[in-house]
């Protein structure tokens, strides 16, 4: 049989079972009622749901998005400093990143689509109870006539149906919440130990710590042969050449130039 | 013919284009038979852009029982699967 016919089967099952619970049709008539009612409000809750779950992913793509611009900087500050490896390890940890960012992106239009049907779901069982609520008391008002059972017993039977529909819709709904809920709590938690790359704790991030020390050491640089240029230009005698003896030994290789020459 | 896709609502079809629907339905469910997943995908994806083409949304306060059920469109074959197998 067709996947359609199928399915239909299951529908119109599920929906019978909802009805078998009711003893008449006046009960069948304030049982789909009440069960609409309770539908709406499920629907309602997952979609609160929905929004924080969305809102979560919004929060932790904006994290790892700041976390990728500063390796970004980073690297370009340590490609600066003439530190390659330094430059390329950063850029290796934005590339794990933006994996991580694809998939949020992904993980956002799923959840916006399941927001988009739950609101459709919601608008029209909110319009079907309003239509139900009216008719269900004019039926009862009815029942008694063979030609009024006929008819209470297709509007439950659509209702039943649509209720069916609605259920299901949640099932599902509910079934993505969680999967995205699991998957947003695995990235938070990589994010906190740390094994997501730089966890916005400043403290620990070792390429920071590297580049701090690289240009560090290029301030120590610069502010000794500032000493020195100011010790020179005192005694104005021949301290220059020895005073620039110990540079080399203090080991900050510099490429720019050999150890004495004073930058002005 | 009225036919249902799930969490969206009943359209009323008209029987001359039936046939495209069953056409679709039969892919689908072959699809689903040889687990071809990107053929599933794009086949469902036809097969609601077909009904909703084709068929007129009824409103929600109209209590008529729908023939077929379209599965929710965007469902994986898994999923759909997973529906199934609810069969008594």
């Amino acid at each position: 049989m067709s996947v359609m016919k199928r399915l239909s089967g299951i529908v119109q099952a599920k929906a019978n079972k909802a009805l078998d619970k009711a003893e008449n049709p006046a009960d069948m008539l304030d049982l789909s009622y009440e069960k609409q009612q309770e539908n709406l409000q499920k629907v309602r809750r997952a979609l609160a749901d929905v929004a924080t779950a969305k809102k979560r992913l919004e929060l932790q793509a904006t994290e790892l998005q700041g976390q990728a611009t500063k390796l970004q900087d980073q690297a370009k500050q340590a490609l600066a400093q003439g530190q390659e490896d330094l430059a390329r390890q950063a850029l290796t940890r934005r590339a794990a990143l933006a994996d991580q960012l694809t998939d949020l992106g992904t993980q956002h239009s799923q959840v916006e689509a399941q927001q988009q049907q739950l609101e459709t779901t919601a608008t029209r069982l909110s319009t079907q109870i309003e239509a139900f609520r009216t008719k269900k008391e004019t039926l009862k008002a009815t029942y008694t006539a063979s030609k009024a059972q006929a008819s209470i017993g297709e509007a439950v039977s659509g209702i039943s149906e649509s209720m069916t529909d609605a259920g299901m819709t949640l099932d599902r709904a509910q079934d993505k919440i969680s999967q995205m809920q699991a998957r947003a709590g695995a990235i938070d938690e990589l994010i906190d130990t740390g094994a997501l790359p730089d966890a916005l704790g400043g403290g620990k991030d070792d390429i920071q710590a590297q580049l701090d020390a690289t240009s560090q050491a290029g301030q120590v640089d610069s502010e000794l042969a500032a000493l020195k240029a100011q010790l020179g230009a005192a005694p104005a005698g021949g301290a220059l050449p020895t005073a620039s003896e110990p540079a080399p030994g203090t080991a900050t290789p510099d490429p720019s130039g050999p150890a004495g020459g004073a930058p002005s | 013919m009225i036919v249902r896709i799930l969490g969206e609502g009943r359209f009323e079809v008209p029987e001359a284009d039936m046939p495209a629907i069953e056409q679709l339905d039969a892919q689908l469910t072959d699809a689903l038979d040889r687990n071809d997943e990107t053929e599933f995908d794009s086949t469902l994806a036809d097969l609601v852009g077909q009904v909703r083409h084709t068929g007129v949304l009824l409103p929600a306060d109209d209590l008529q029982t729908s023939g077929l059920v379209v599965p929710h469109p965007g469902s994986t074959l898994s999923e759909v699967r997973g529906l199934l197998s609810e069969e008594s």
